[in-house]
């Protein structure tokens, strides 16, 4: 063993950093998508979905490398399963982001006016409980007394937005001029982005165990 | 023939490199954190160092306990421990080198009628009773610092990985040496009364003494043994029997360390003594006691509900058979040995109260009372001697060692022709000049030159207050017993 492996070990923690700047930044790109879309910015929009796009093909080579680098040099041997599951739940948050965007692109849905506020307000619950996760992962890798307090945050805007999800819902199918087939377009729509929230919360569950896991 | 007869003591060795440097090396290696030639040659380099300059500690209380003084039994008696060793490593019971020799040791006395000092064997047997109780605080101590650090550096997940790694390999390092140390004296100690070796002196710069060199050795079988056997063993110790975090294993490994140092170093010793604190004993203890006195001690830390206790009451029971089978196996051995053989497993030492022992026992002040029909008679071995003691009441072990010493008869011939043969690189012309003066005598005792030289030379005086001129000067003492004694013993 020689001094080649601190360096490693800085090297890899900065990667895993970037790599959940990456997530978080998914988060910030997909809100700042919806509020393009709702006002009716098509080119904005676009640039939106170009950058999710590249920042989910960023993280996932990150993952990869990260997923390699742990293995081949067998770092943190014990914890380490624990650290590619998290990192490849995490990676499954931006891709829904993205998947999301894409939606957007592809179905072009008609979301009327008086709907616009309660759609910002469930993508900025869903941003919330993402951002949440990814302080709690970052926790996990440098201060894991800290995990606790960024994970009840997890939880708490996951109900935020299922508290959102079910008045969208229920005001979708109340209105009566809307065709039925618009409204279950509308309501997959709102569901598909609540489970990003309901995501985060599942992985911030499984970040819980392994924080007891590496408990002295 | 020597080669020959020390093969058992370094078979001895080299199970003991196989089986208990996993319990230095093996978590860290089992799970993955050192790689297995990392560890080896680490492990190895400390285990000889430990040996060779701490090593005498330890060995003394097992010299004190037997004092194996014929080559052929000294290779018996580390047959007989390195079998039980190996027979109850077979069986899966953990054991111990440290309980197998004593059990050897205790054989020997038995067979050739020695007595067993008692006071070596409570002090011996106590020790392994503390020993995994200490093992166990120290443990839950060094655990607490340990997580006190991490919480209070707030330290992340990698900066943890390669501190432990680094830690890992630092106790490590400290637990080999301690291990060399402290175990030395199991593989080698029996060696030691009988050894061909003389010191060697390097240009005056610094001196190996025989039983150095013969710890050397030992600790080279115990390197061989790390290394050709040990990464099994490793993988087990890491994967199977204990599941322990890198960092629990550091903490194990830093308690198993310091127990077996605080039982093996002679200046802590010293320190103690010079303190007015009782000192520790120095004694051989296992390392595979004080792991598990360690996995137990932060077991009980976090609730005591992960302790298999069964286990526990085999490894303790296990405590008992070994040393029982050693001397058993030793027993029987040295009968096959001399009987079927026909070597010779003690060289007779003969106990007599003869007019020079008793004037030296009277001028100490010891009671000779009730003796008087024994005067001028000799007797065949020191356990005759001894049970005629144990007859007379009142008499203290301190007072019953002193007659024991004055007694035990060897021929000297202190003549010019063995004068000659001494080495001088091993003893100065200075301590020589005073033995030229008793040319011509004849003793019968060992205190009786030991007495003569210090009457004409202030060289051969021992020192107060300086426990390493006194010890050189016990070497001289033997080897020059070596030399003069007469054909006939």
């Amino acid at each position: 063993m020689d001094f080649r492996i601190l360096k490693r070990k800085l090297e890899i923690g900065k990667r895993i950093d970037d790599f959940l700047d990456n997530v978080s930044e998914s988060g910030l790109l997909f809100k700042l998508g919806v509020d393009s879309y709702l006002k009716g910015n098509v080119e904005s929009f676009e640039k939106k979905l170009e950058d999710i796009t590249h920042t989910e093909n960023q993280g996932d080579s990150l993952r990869r490398s990260l997923e390699e680098q742990l293995y081949m040099q067998t770092l943190i041997p014990e914890s380490r399963g624990d650290v590619l599951e998290l990192l490849e739940n995490m990676d499954t948050l931006l891709d829904r982001f993205k998947g999301a965007m894409w939606r957007f692109e592809i179905e072009y849905p008609t979301i009327p006016a008086e709907m616009h506020n309660d759609f910002k307000e469930l993508v900025a619950c869903v941003v919330e409980a993402v951002e949440a996760m990814v302080r709690s992962a970052r926790a996990f890798f440098k201060d894991i007394a800290a995990v606790a307090d960024h994970m009840h945050k997890v939880s708490y805007w996951e109900k935020q937005s299922d508290k959102i999800s079910t008045r969208l819902q229920r005001n979708i199918f109340r209105q009566n001029e809307l065709q039925l087939s618009h409204k279950l377009q509308l309501r997959d729509f709102v569901i598909h982005v609540d489970q990003i929230a309901d995501q985060a919360e599942d992985v911030a569950d499984k970040l819980s165990i392994y924080v007891i896991k590496r408990s002295l | 023939m020597f080669a020959f007869f020390i093969s058992s003591g370094l078979f001895l060795g080299w199970s003991l490199g196989a089986n208990d440097a996993s319990n230095v090396f093996g978590t860290a290696v089992g799970s993955k954190m050192i790689q297995f030639r990392t560890a080896a040659v680490w492990c190895s380099i400390f285990v000889i160092l430990g040996a060779v300059i701490s090593g005498a500690g330890a060995s003394h209380t097992l010299g004190k306990l037997g004092s194996v003084n014929a080559i052929a039994g000294a290779f018996i008696v580390a047959f007989a421990a390195a079998a039980s060793v190996y027979l109850m490593t077979k069986a899966r019971y953990p054991v111990s080198t440290s309980q197998a020799i004593v059990g050897a040791i205790i054989g020997w006395n038995l067979f050739t009628g020695s007595p067993t000092d008692y006071n070596s064997l409570t002090k011996i047997v106590t020790t392994w009773v503390v020993c995994p109780i200490l093992s166990a605080v120290i443990a839950i101590a060094i655990y607490k610092v340990v997580v006190f650090f991490i919480s209070k550096f707030k330290l992340g997940i990698f900066s943890q990985d390669i501190l432990t790694r680094y830690g890992l390999l630092l106790v490590g390092a400290f637990g080999s040496y301690s291990l060399g140390a402290n175990n030395i004296a199991n593989v080698m100690g029996v060696f030691v009364p009988v050894s061909p070796f003389s010191d060697i002196s390097f240009y005056g710069w610094f001196k190996l003494s025989s039983a150095q060199q013969l710890f050397f050795i030992g600790a080279v079988a115990i390197a061989i043994g790390v290394f050709t056997y040990s990464k099994r063993v490793m993988a087990t110790v890491g994967e199977g029997i204990f599941k322990l975090s890198p960092v629990a294993a550091f903490v194990v490994v830093s308690a198993h360390s310091v127990v077996l140092f605080l039982f093996a170093s002679q200046g802590l010793q010293n320190l103690l003594i010079q303190l007015g604190l009782p000192p520790i004993p120095l004694v051989p203890v296992s390392s595979s006691q004080a792991v598990v006195g360690a996995v137990v001690g932060i077991g009980l830390l976090k609730g005591g509900r992960g302790i298999r206790w069964r286990t526990l009451g085999g490894i303790a029971s296990s405590w008992a058979v070994s040393p029982v089978i050693a001397a058993i196996l030793s027993f029987i051995s040295l009968f096959f040995l001399q009987n079927v053989f026909e070597q010779e497993v003690f060289r007779p030492t003969k106990y007599g109260l003869t007019p020079k022992a008793i004037e030296r026992i009277e001028t100490a002040k010891i009671f000779l009372h009730g003796l008087e029909h024994l005067f001028d008679k000799e007797f065949a071995n020191a356990g005759r001697f001894d049970k005629v003691l144990s007859n007379q009441k009142m008499l203290t072990d301190q007072d019953r060692n002193f007659k024991m010493a004055s007694t035990e008869i060897d021929k000297l011939e202190i003549n010019a022709h063995r004068i000659d043969a001494i080495d001088n690189q091993l003893i100065a012309e200075k301590f020589i000049l005073p033995l030229r003066e008793i040319e011509g005598q004849v003793f019968n005792h060992h205190w009786q030159i030991e007495g003569a030289l210090a009457e004409r030379s202030v060289y051969w005086r021992q020192k107060e207050n300086d426990k390493d001129y006194n010890a050189h000067l016990r070497r001289r003492i033997d080897y020059l017993c070596k030399v003069f004694r007469a054909e006939e013993n």
